[in-house]
């Protein structure tokens, strides 16, 4: 087995299913600050994938979008929690 | 050699993610799943991303993933403190097991300062609420 079947095959489908458990948090989560906190690690585990995309793909324009999604992922996390902490309650 | 090293660090960094996954999911309180986002989160990140950095082994891709991975380092501590403390404020009960709540009634629920002695001799400056650090 190739290292590429090996990222294709084990890698990217284990990372997948992180993604579905961790979305599950996400439509459970009984406050809003559960949901930005799944929020902000289902970012985290896209740029894994993209990292491990990026190595299949043989492609490292990639790493720069990967780059683009952690900022996001922290202004986001920032954004929500500065917010949450304006509201008057939340459910 | 270089495919064998690829394979234990993207191996390593997806199992510590899926462990975060798991534990976000199985943790009883929002408290526990921070801990859990941003420790293990972080280093399964970290590790992915310098497998991918072994594998191109070039000058400029190795300095931009070590831009990312250090970026990660320094923003998952704020974020995570940031949620967490906006959390208390909002009135997020801990873990019904919890022991020791040590913030109990040394933050003021008006101003969001922080202080170690009782309630009542809070100062209550106009400062900016979001200056008040642990």
């Amino acid at each position: 087995m190739s290292l590429y079947d090996y990222l294709y095959y084990i890698i990217l489908p284990l990372l997948s299913i992180s993604v579905l458990i961790i979305f599950i948090r996400f439509l459970l989560g009984p406050t809003l600050s559960d949901r930005v906190v799944s929020l902000d690690l289902l970012l985290t585990t896209g740029i894994g994938i993209i990292a491990v995309y990026s190595i299949h793909t043989d492609q490292p324009t990639f790493l720069d979008i990967a780059m683009i999604l952690a900022l996001i992922a922290f202004l986001g996390t920032v954004a929500f929690a500065y917010y949450l902490e304006k509201r008057e309650k939340n459910d | 050699m270089t495919e064998i090293i690829i394979v234990i660090l993207s191996t390593l960094g997806t199992l510590f993610i899926l462990l975060a996954a798991i534990g976000v999911v199985r943790m009883p309180d929002i408290y526990l799943r921070i801990s859990v986002t941003t420790k293990a989160a972080t280093l399964g990140i970290g590790l992915i991303l310098l497998a991918s950095a072994v594998y191109f082994n070039e000058g400029p891709i190795t300095a931009r993933i070590l831009a990312i991975i250090l970026f990660m380092l320094l923003t998952a501590p704020v974020g995570a403190h940031m949620i967490g403390r906006a959390s208390y404020f909002t009135g997020v009960k801990l873990w019904k097991k919890s022991q020791v709540d040590d913030l109990k009634g040394k933050y003021d629920p008006s101003t969001h300062q922080l202080s170690s002695k009782d309630k009542n001799s809070v100062s209550k400056d106009s400062s900016h609420p979001n200056s008040s650090e642990k």
